[in-house]
C-alpha cells in the first residue's frame, strides 16, 4: 500500500493541520495527544472534510487533489472507517448494519465474504440482535466487520478501543491482530495508547498540534 | 349527509391533503436548512417563517393577489389550464398549505439537526449515495420529529381561518371549513349549530393529536 499525503492543509480551531507523508507500512499508528488533529486527518483521507489544500493518493489513485479541483466522494474511495463512537446505526439490527455497505462486496467464499468476516470476528451469534443490546466489545467487532464487508483498500480506525476498560481492551486486541493478519488490509490506526500501538502497528507517526513530530518504529514510541 | 358532516369531511380531507402536499417540499427545505449553509439561507429562513408571524388575513390577501384571475398565477391557470383557483376548494388547499408549511419545516428541521451527522458520514463511507443516506439514515432517525411536524401542520390546517376566508371566501358546500362555519353560525345567531361545530372541532383536533402521540408511543425505539 502506498498512501501519499502531500501539502495537506486544514485550518482547525487552534492550529492548522499541515502534513506531508508517504506511508507504506501495513499498520501505521497515528499517535498523539487529544486534539492533535488525528481524527481530522482521518476525516480528510475518508473525504468527510474539505481541506484548504491537499493531494491524497492511494496506490497511485488520486482521492483528493485540490490543485485539480478533484475530490472523490467518500462512497467511491474504497476506504473503510471505524470512528471513535463507532456510529452503528441504532435503528437497524446488527445484520442490517453489517449488510449496509455489503452491496458491492465479493461473493461467498472470497476473503471479504460475510461468512468469512463473521467467522474471523465471531459475530455470527450477534447478527439477529439489536445494536443497542450489544456490549462495548461486541459493538467494536460489529463496527469493524461492517467496514471490512465493503472490501476496503484502506481501513481507518479512530481510537477503536478508547471507550473500553483494560480487560476488554486485552480481549479485543487479538481480534484486531486477526484482522491484520487475515485480511492484509492496510490500516491507519489512531491511538494514544502505547500498549495498543506496540501490539498492532509497524510504524508510528506522532502528531502534535497538527504537525508531524517524528516517525519511529512502535517500540520507540 | 348533513351539511355539518359535509363541512367536517371537507375540512379533514383538505387539511390532510395539504399536509401530504407540503411534505416533500417541507422535508427538503428542513433538510437544507439543517444540514447546509448557502448564500441566501437566512432569507429563505425568514420567508419560510413569515406566514407564522404575519396576520393570516395579510397572507390571505397576498394569496388572493397572486391567485385571483388578475394575479400572476391566477391568470396563468385561468388562461392556459381553464382553472380558477381563488374562491374554490383549491384556494382552501393553498391557504392551508401555506399556513401550515412553516410549522412542518420548523419541527422537522429540529428533528434533522438532532440526527448525529456522523451516522450520515459513515453511511457515505459504506458506499451510500445522498438519496440512500437520506432515506435509510436521516429520515428513519428523525421520523418521530417528522410525524410530530405533520401532526402540528394538520392541526394548524384544521383551525385555519384568516387566510382561507380572504382567498377562498366562505361558501357553504364549496369552500366552507369548520372554522369559517363556526364564525358564520355565530354571526347568524345560530348558537346551537355553532356549539355543535365547536364540539366537532375540539374532538377532531383532540383525535389528531392523541392519535399522533399514541402512534409515536407505540413505535418508540
Amino acid at each position: 500500500m502506498q498512501l501519499l499525503l502531500q501539502n495537506i492543509s486544514l485550518p482547525l480551531a487552534e492550529f492548522v493541520l499541515e502534513v506531508n507523508l508517504e506511508l507504506s507500512c501495513q499498520v501505521t499508528a497515528i499517535f498523539g495527544a487529544s486534539g492533535a488533529g488525528k481524527t481530522s486527518l482521518l476525516d480528510l483521507i475518508a473525504g468527510l472534510r474539505r481541506p484548504a489544500s491537499a493531494l491524497i493518493q492511494l496506490d497511485g489513485r488520486a482521492l483528493t487533489d485540490t490543485a485539480r479541483g478533484l475530490a472523490l466522494p467518500p462512497r467511491r474511495r474504497g476506504i473503510g472507517y471505524v470512528p471513535q463512537d463507532l456510529a452503528l446505526f441504532p435503528h437497524l439490527s446488527v445484520r442490517q448494519n453489517l449488510l449496509y455497505g455489503c452491496k458491492a462486496a465479493p461473493r461467498d467464499g472470497s476473503l471479504f465474504s460475510f461468512e468469512h468476516v463473521a467467522a474471523v470476528l465471531e459475530i455470527q451469534p450477534l447478527a439477529g440482535r439489536s445494536v443497542t443490546a450489544l456490549s462495548g466489545g461486541e459493538k467494536q467487532r460489529v463496527a469493524l466487520a461492517r467496514a471490512l464487508l465493503t472490501s476496503p483498500k484502506l481501513l481507518l480506525l479512530d481510537e477503536p478501543l478508547a471507550s473500553l476498560d483494560g480487560a476488554l481492551k486485552a480481549r479485543i486486541i487479538p481480534y484486531l491482530a486477526r484482522v491484520r493478519n487475515e485480511f492484509r488490509v492496510p490500516m491507519l490506526y489512531v491511538s494514544h495508547d502505547r500498549q495498543e500501538v506496540q501490539a498492532l502497528c509497524d510504524e508510528v507517526v506522532e502528531l502534535e498540534r497538527g504537525k508531524v513530530l517524528r516517525r519511529v518504529p512502535p517500540q520507540h514510541s | 349527509m348533513s351539511q355539518e358532516w359535509q363541512i367536517v369531511w371537507f375540512t379533514a380531507w383538505v387539511a390532510g391533503l395539504s399536509t401530504l402536499l407540503i411534505l416533500p417540499a417541507g422535508l427538503a427545505t428542513a433538510w437544507l436548512l439543517a444540514r447546509h449553509d448557502w448564500p441566501g439561507k437566512s432569507l429563505v429562513e425568514t420567508l419560510v417563517t413569515l406566514p407564522l408571524v404575519m396576520p393570516p388575513v395579510a397572507t390571505g390577501l397576498i394569496l388572493l393577489k397572486v391567485l385571483g384571475r388578475r394575479g400572476i398565477l391566477g391568470r396563468f391557470f385561468h388562461d392556459t389550464l381553464h382553472l380558477d383557483v381563488a374562491f374554490t376548494w383549491r384556494a382552501v388547499l393553498v391557504a392551508l398549505a401555506v399556513m401550515s408549511f412553516p410549522l412542518l419545516v420548523l419541527f422537522t428541521r429540529v428533528a434533522f439537526e438532532q440526527v448525529n451527522p456522523r451516522f450520515e458520514q459513515i453511511a457515505r463511507t459504506l458506499g451510500a449515495g445522498e438519496w440512500r443516506v437520506f432515506f435509510s439514515i436521516t429520515v428513519p432517525l428523525a421520523w418521530r420529529g417528522i410525524i410530530g411536524g405533520m401532526i402540528l401542520a394538520f392541526a394548524r390546517a384544521l383551525g385555519e381561518f384568516g387566510a382561507t376566508i380572504m382567498v377562498a371566501g366562505n361558501m357553504p358546500g364549496r369552500t366552507a371549513t369548520l372554522s369559517l362555519s363556526i364564525y358564520d353560525a355565530v354571526n347568524l345567531g345560530q348558537d346551537a349549530a355553532a356549539a355543535r361545530l365547536l364540539g366537532i372541532s375540539i374532538a377532531l383536533a383532540f383525535v389528531a393529536v392523541w392519535a399522533g402521540q399514541w402512534f409515536l408511543r407505540r413505535h418508540r425505539h
